[in-house]
């Protein structure tokens, strides 16, 4: 399986307002661990570690360095 | 009972008046690996000396988590039913965050081994054992504070300076091989880089004597209320000891934290009473580090003196007695003249993968349980949250990966995917029940021909074994296949396996061992 980087969420506006919604009233702190499970819990779900490194991949190249 | 520590005999070396003719094996270091070595040598035919500039075996209980191969490596030394008896068999691990278990472990859920996953025993029972038998063999020459002072390397020998209560002798070795430990004093007289990473945490590590009906269980806790926001571990050994280990993180003050006044409220929180005896203490910070190689012309490390890796996954004195099952069949037949000096090149082949795979899991549970500030203790942080609700993240968690032995890369040993992947070539034969004993029993110090499920053809330099069909030999070794023949060496690794094959196929598999090809 390769990393889908192509539209793939039904409702992507409806995915973000839930992510937002997730992090609300949260320290910075607490967001960044709640990210942190929310990305072990999306890994485990994907299983792919060819798709996993892809993604680590991407992520690393968006933020520039 | 605290143990008793009697010194063992020093005599005069022979050296100190007269000098001595070439050794052909000279061994530095008389702990459980260089003890094992020469015991393994003997065993084989060769004669050793042992130097040891103590008299007494270690003191604390050091490596005591011994593994199921070093079992089977001690059982063939003679000792294996000594370190049974003794010892705290124990096969189930529990792990805790906070108060909740998230993470149990059975190392050996089933049945058909000699040897249970791992024996809880101190490392002075095991030195004491190995010395008494090693004072008993007579191709053992084995002294007692004598110090190695000088190291000069030749093409092809080694001379020694070595100091004792005598004065100072000179000796010669054709081979010397440094059992000296973590801080090899050969290693250091050479000048050989040790490289690899250290961990800046600091842990208490102690044997307490106490009457507690805990379990015989490896415990470990993140995080317990006891001792907050650090790590925990709890070992049950022989003689109503108890060994406990306690992070006490980057900024502790080791010579502070050695202090009974420190240590004992410490240890009252654990176990929640005072009703105990400090026993030994002792105070650590972790490295990863090994030897870019461990053959050095006629120098050859072994054991911590070649690497050395923080205690979680106890792949210490297990490696180290690994090692010395990789070596020693192996320089008993260059000793001998059976084979070249170039298959001590395959001892340091596949040890450097063993200690690599090693110090990899090592340094990630040592990682995992010290998480640098930021995203490293973020993430752990995240694991160890989610293990009380997701099953996933319990395999995230990493107290220690336990020490299995490494299965060496043979790419080209001759094999047949029908059968099943326990008994592969690079790993060690699984053991199996064989009538009233066991088949590992049957196996090790020379090379054999296993037939299962066929006899095994007559291969001149093998010996050839048969091995009783039930399940647990049909399940690691014959898969689907209706038989298998296997060639095992002397250290009982699998070097090649077919379905069906000729003498000739055999005797080739056989020649590429002898010759460090696999």
């Amino acid at each position: 399986m390769s990393l889908v980087t192509t539209p793939n969420l039904a409702d992507p506006d409806g995915f973000y307002a839930a992510l937002l919604a997730a992090h609300r009233g949260l320290s910075e702190a607490e967001s960044a661990a709640l990210d942190a499970r929310l990305v072990l819990i999306l890994a485990n779900h994907i299983g792919d570690r060819a798709a996993l490194e892809a993604a680590l991949a991407l992520a690393r190249a968006a933020g520039g360095r | 009972m605290a143990y008793s520590h009697r010194p063992f005999a020093y005599r005069t070396p022979p050296g100190v008046t007269a000098p001595e003719p070439r050794h052909a094996v000279v061994i530095v270091g008389a702990g459980p690996v260089g003890l094992a070595l020469a015991l393994e040598l003997a065993g084989q035919g060769v004669p050793s000396v042992v130097l040891d500039d103590n008299d007494v075996v270690s003191v604390g209980s050091r490596a005591i988590c011994w593994s199921k191969r070093s079992l089977e490596i001690l059982d063939r030394l003679g000792l294996g039913a000594a370190c049974l008896a003794k010892g705290v068999t124990w096969t189930v691990g529990r792990t805790f965050h906070r108060e909740a278990e998230v993470w149990r472990f059975d190392l050996q859920p089933e049945a058909g081994d000699k040897m249970p996953a791992f024996v809880n025993l101190q490392q002075y029972y095991v030195e004491e054992y190995l010395a008494e038998r090693a004072l008993a063999e007579a191709r053992i020459d084995l002294r007692f504070r004598n110090r190695v002072v000088a190291v000069g390397t030749q093409a092809d020998h080694v001379r020694l300076g070595v100091e004792t209560p005598d004065g100072p002798y000179a000796l010669e070795a054709r081979w010397l091989v440094a059992c000296d430990g973590a801080r090899s004093s050969v290693r250091g007289m050479l000048g050989l880089d040790f490289a690899g990473e250290l961990f800046e945490d600091r842990f208490l590590i102690a044997d307490i004597e106490m009457k507690a009906a805990f379990p015989a269980e490896r415990r470990f806790w993140f995080e317990p209320p006891f001792h907050p926001g650090q790590s925990a571990l709890l070992h049950k050994q022989p003689d109503d000891l108890w060994r406990i280990d306690l992070q006490l993180g980057r900024d502790a003050d080791p010579e502070a934290e050695r202090r009974p006044e420190r240590v004992i409220p410490r240890i009252e929180r654990l176990v929640g009473h005072s009703d105990f005896r400090l026993d030994w203490v002792s105070v650590y910070s972790f490295q990863c580090r090994r030897l870019a190689r461990f053959v050095h012309g006629p120098v050859i490390f072994a054991g911590d003196a070649a690497h050395v890796v923080s205690p979680f996954g106890a792949r210490g004195g297990n490696g180290g007695l690994q090692d010395v099952d990789a070596l020693g069949w192996r320089l008993a037949a260059v000793v001998q003249g059976r084979a070249g000096a170039g298959l001590l090149d395959a001892y340091d082949r596949e040890r450097q993968v063993a200690a690599d795979e090693n110090i990899l899991h090592a340094t990630r549970a040592t990682r995992f349980m010290t998480p640098a500030p930021g995203a490293e203790r973020r993430f752990r942080d995240a694991v160890l949250a989610l293990a009380a609700q997701a099953p996933f993240a319990r395999g995230l968690v990493n107290s220690g990966r336990l020490s299995t032995p490494c299965v060496y890369p043979l790419p080209g040993a001759p094999d047949d995917a029908r059968l099943p992947a326990a008994s592969r070539p690079g790993a060690v034969a699984p053991d199996a029940p064989q009538g009233a004993g066991w088949l590992l029993e049957r196996l090790g110090g020379d090379m054999v021909l296993l037939g299962v499920g066929c006899a095994p053809p007559a291969v001149p330099g093998l010996r050839g074994v048969a091995a009783e069909i039930n399940d647990v030999v049909r399940a690691r070794y014959l898969g689907a296949a209706p038989r298998a023949l296997l060639l095992l060496r002397p250290d009982q690794v699998v070097a090649a396996r077919w379905v069906a094959a000729a003498p000739g196929d055999v005797a080739a598999a056989a020649a590429a061992v002898w010759e460090g090809r696999a």
